[in-house]
């Protein structure tokens, strides 16, 4: 299948797809409105008839690092490595929340949209993709509150928060990237609704949010800890975030970088050879 | 310009049976397969015992600037033809080459999100549908004011009316301006007057030299709009011709032509609740049912239906067409105004709607009976234009004792008078 312009009209042909190509950017551009309207949608539909509105993108994150810091960090005395609490906590939720709602909201977005996969062409991979990019918008409107912390807890960022941008844009890739696969499964097996939201909690758990990763110590355990990006993630942006960097982590950058972007490719793999009967299964 | 809008080569779509895999197979399963033996497929190969051929070897061509009319019954692959067609789905085997951009009335108010303003759902629509924001920008109070929903543009759209939810969502599909349109059954839908714009808004397209490819029911709408007609019949092309010839073929092929047409609780549209058709039969007048009536005396027809609830307003009604899709008459059971007093609400029940066409009054041919139960503007519970084919025979009708065919569809026996001019 393939599309191209020839003096101005729009050529179409249809066949049987084959092939490896696992996505098709040129085209993904020209669908570059359809991806910005559905983003823009999603953001707007969120917060409808709700009162606090897009308020919520900061209450959440603020009311979990409330409860963390009252159970781990008061009651339980959860090593944080030697940081405040709250500012340690509220500086892993932000990236985690970021990854966990883009995570939730993507896999389900063929299922929510059916009616648009049964009735019209374009990229299914745009609805997955915009899902991601509206939860970016919610990072950013509760990214001041992390910063008011950290100018009342008194920590100045270095040289290594430039390390940031890189660092959100794994927890992004790797989000989609596991949201293809959950997505495209989700055509097939409703199980996945029930699953995502189960895997994501385990998924936390085994993440330095709500505890300092210093407290695994096993050489064998901090290998396979490793495995999972979002550690990596979440720890390179608390570190270059509140300037506990003394150099670049070179290693554990290009390691969490290698897994993210494996996901992508699998995802984008197998999301192409699904995605030509999405429209028959759905 | 290349002089074939649209050239489809031996297309086929062969479909699993069975509604979804999951019906049969859990994740656990196709998991476990999967890592155990990684070469077969996700879900076994298809056998011709476990799938059906939706389209076989389909192959036809349509002209720029044609306007061509694909009709068959349900099930004969006309929707999935059009699906492949806009792309929503891929061909088993065959291609199809398409030159324009594909427009498609499949997909009226696809994407419209009910939380949504109808000004900000015309935006979101008309990107889905493949149209420029520049371009809807401009278009936009063009669109608003075909919508006939100005006063609640800025409302979101749950709180609209199914109608004018409807009429929002053609409007932008009206404008969307492709060079090629495809459309499915919309008429299918929405009160008769804007069934009328619909049908306007269609014929402007066509007349605008733009390709149309129309998928319909409505045999009169094919024939209004459409020169060219493709058959399918159980997935094959079994004709391309005339549209007038078409028509005429498909009204006289795989009809029930017993003098009765009996409908299974599949065969009924979920829309069609709490209406539910049972059977329409035409009976001579010893009650006995038959297929063909002799021009001299009467056709009874009954059409039997149960309300699963009341229905206030409703009246139940016949068609009678010839069988290239004119309209003889159109006749409902509550037409008598006192009669529309006494079945003002009709409760849940079984009734038999009955009447007859009198003798003395059709021609010698082949009639198309349909049914339609609606009330006023509100809704159209059911509608079938095709339910049954009979036939009438001349003998003893007016002016038989010359053997010629006598044009019209009509032979009423009318009472003549001559006199000698004094």
């Amino acid at each position: 299948m393939g599309t191209k312009n020839v003096d101005d009209t729009v050529q179409t042909f249809i066949q049987p797809s084959k092939g490896w190509k696992i996505v098709d950017l040129r085209e993904l551009a020209r669908y570059r409105e359809l991806i910005f309207f559905l983003t823009w949608r999603d953001l707007k539909v969120r917060y409808k008839q709700t009162i606090l509105g897009v308020a919520w993108a900061v209450i959440q994150p603020v009311l979990t690092m409330v409860v963390f810091s009252i159970f781990f960090g008061q009651f339980a005395g959860v090593p944080s490595d030697g940081l405040p609490y709250p500012l340690f906590s509220l500086a892993g939720l932000l990236p985690w929340q970021l990854f966990e709602n883009s995570l939730r909201t993507a896999s389900r977005s063929l299922v929510t949209n059916r009616n648009m996969i049964t009735k019209i062409y374009f990229p299914r991979v745009v609805l997955p993709l915009s899902s991601v990019l509206a939860c970016i918008v919610d990072f950013f409107v509760a990214l001041p509150i992390l910063i008011l912390m950290m100018v009342y807890y008194r920590y100045s960022p270095n040289i290594y928060a430039l390390l940031i941008p890189y660092y959100l844009l794994l927890t992004v890739v790797t989000a989609f990237g596991v949201s293809l696969w959950f997505s495209a499964m989700d055509v097939l097996y409703r199980d996945i609704g029930y699953v995502v939201p189960f895997i994501t909690q385990l998924w936390m758990y085994l993440t330095p949010i709500a505890y300092g990763s210093g407290m695994i110590t096993d050489p064998k355990l901090q290998f396979l800890y490793s495995l999972n990006p979002m550690v990596g993630v979440v720890n390179g942006f608390r570190s270059s975030l509140l300037g506990e960097y003394a150099g670049l982590p070179l290693q554990s950058m290009l390691f969490s970088a290698v897994i993210s972007i494996l996901i992508l490719v699998s995802g984008l793999i197998y999301f192409r050879r699904m995605e030509k009967q999405f429209a028959d299964l759905i | 310009m290349p002089e074939h809008s649209v050239v489809v080569n031996q297309i086929g779509k062969r479909y699993r049976i069975g509604s979804a895999p999951t019906q049969y197979r859990t994740f656990r399963e196709t998991l476990i397969d999967t890592i155990t033996n990684p070469k077969k497929r996700l879900h076994g190969k298809m056998t011709e015992s476990n799938s059906f051929w939706a389209l076989d070897d389909v192959s036809f061509d349509v002209r720029q600037g044609q306007a061509l009319g694909v009709i068959g019954r349900n099930g004969a692959g006309k929707s999935t033809l059009l699906k492949i067609l806009s792309r929503v789905t891929e061909p088993t085997v065959g291609s199809a080459r398409i030159n324009g951009r594909v427009g498609s009335l499949l997909e009226v108010g696809t994407g419209f999100h009910p939380e949504l303003t109808g000004r900000e759902n015309i935006f979101l629509n008309g990107a889905i549908l493949g149209m420029k924001q520049n371009e809807i920008a401009r278009k936009l109070d063009e669109i608003i004011a075909f919508s006939e929903v100005e006063t609640f543009i800025d409302t979101p759209v749950k709180r609209y009316s199914s109608g004018m939810y409807l009429r929002l969502a053609f409007a932008v599909a009206a404008h969307l301006e492709p060079e090629i349109l495809v459309i499915d059954e919309v008429l299918a839908v929405g009160d008769a007057e804007f069934q009328r714009k619909c049908l306007g808004k269609m014929s402007d397209v066509a007349n605008q030299g733009r390709t149309v490819l129309f998928v319909s029911h409505n045999m009169s709408a094919i024939m209004r709009l459409t020169q060219e007609t493709v058959v399918l019949e159980k997935g094959k092309l079994v004709m391309q011709a005339p549209t007038a010839e078409a028509v005429d073929y498909y009204l006289s092929h795989g009809f029930s032509q017993e003098g009765f047409r009996t409908w299974t609780p599949d065969e009924i549209p979920a829309d069609a609740a709490p209406f539910a058709p049972t059977e329409i039969r035409v009976l001579n007048t010893q009650g006995v049912i038959s297929d063909t009536f002799r021009s001299t005396e009467p056709v009874v027809v009954e059409f039997e239906y149960t309300l699963q609830a009341p229905i206030t307003g409703l009246r139940v009604g016949i068609y009678l067409l010839s069988t290239r899709g004119e309209f003889i008459f159109t006749s409902f059971d509550v037409d008598e105004p006192e009669k529309y007093e006494h079945f003002r609400t009709r409760e849940a029940g079984t009734y038999i709607s009955r009447c007859a066409i009198p003798s003395d009054f059709l021609n010698e041919g082949r009639f198309v009976l349909g049914v339609n139960a609606s009330t006023f503007k509100i809704k159209r519970y059911f509608h079938d234009e095709q339910s049954l084919v009979f036939n009438v025979d001349g003998t003893g009708a007016p002016g038989t004792q010359w053997p010629e065919p006598r044009a019209g569809l009509i032979r009423p026996r009318l009472s003549w008078t001559v006199e000698v001019k004094k």
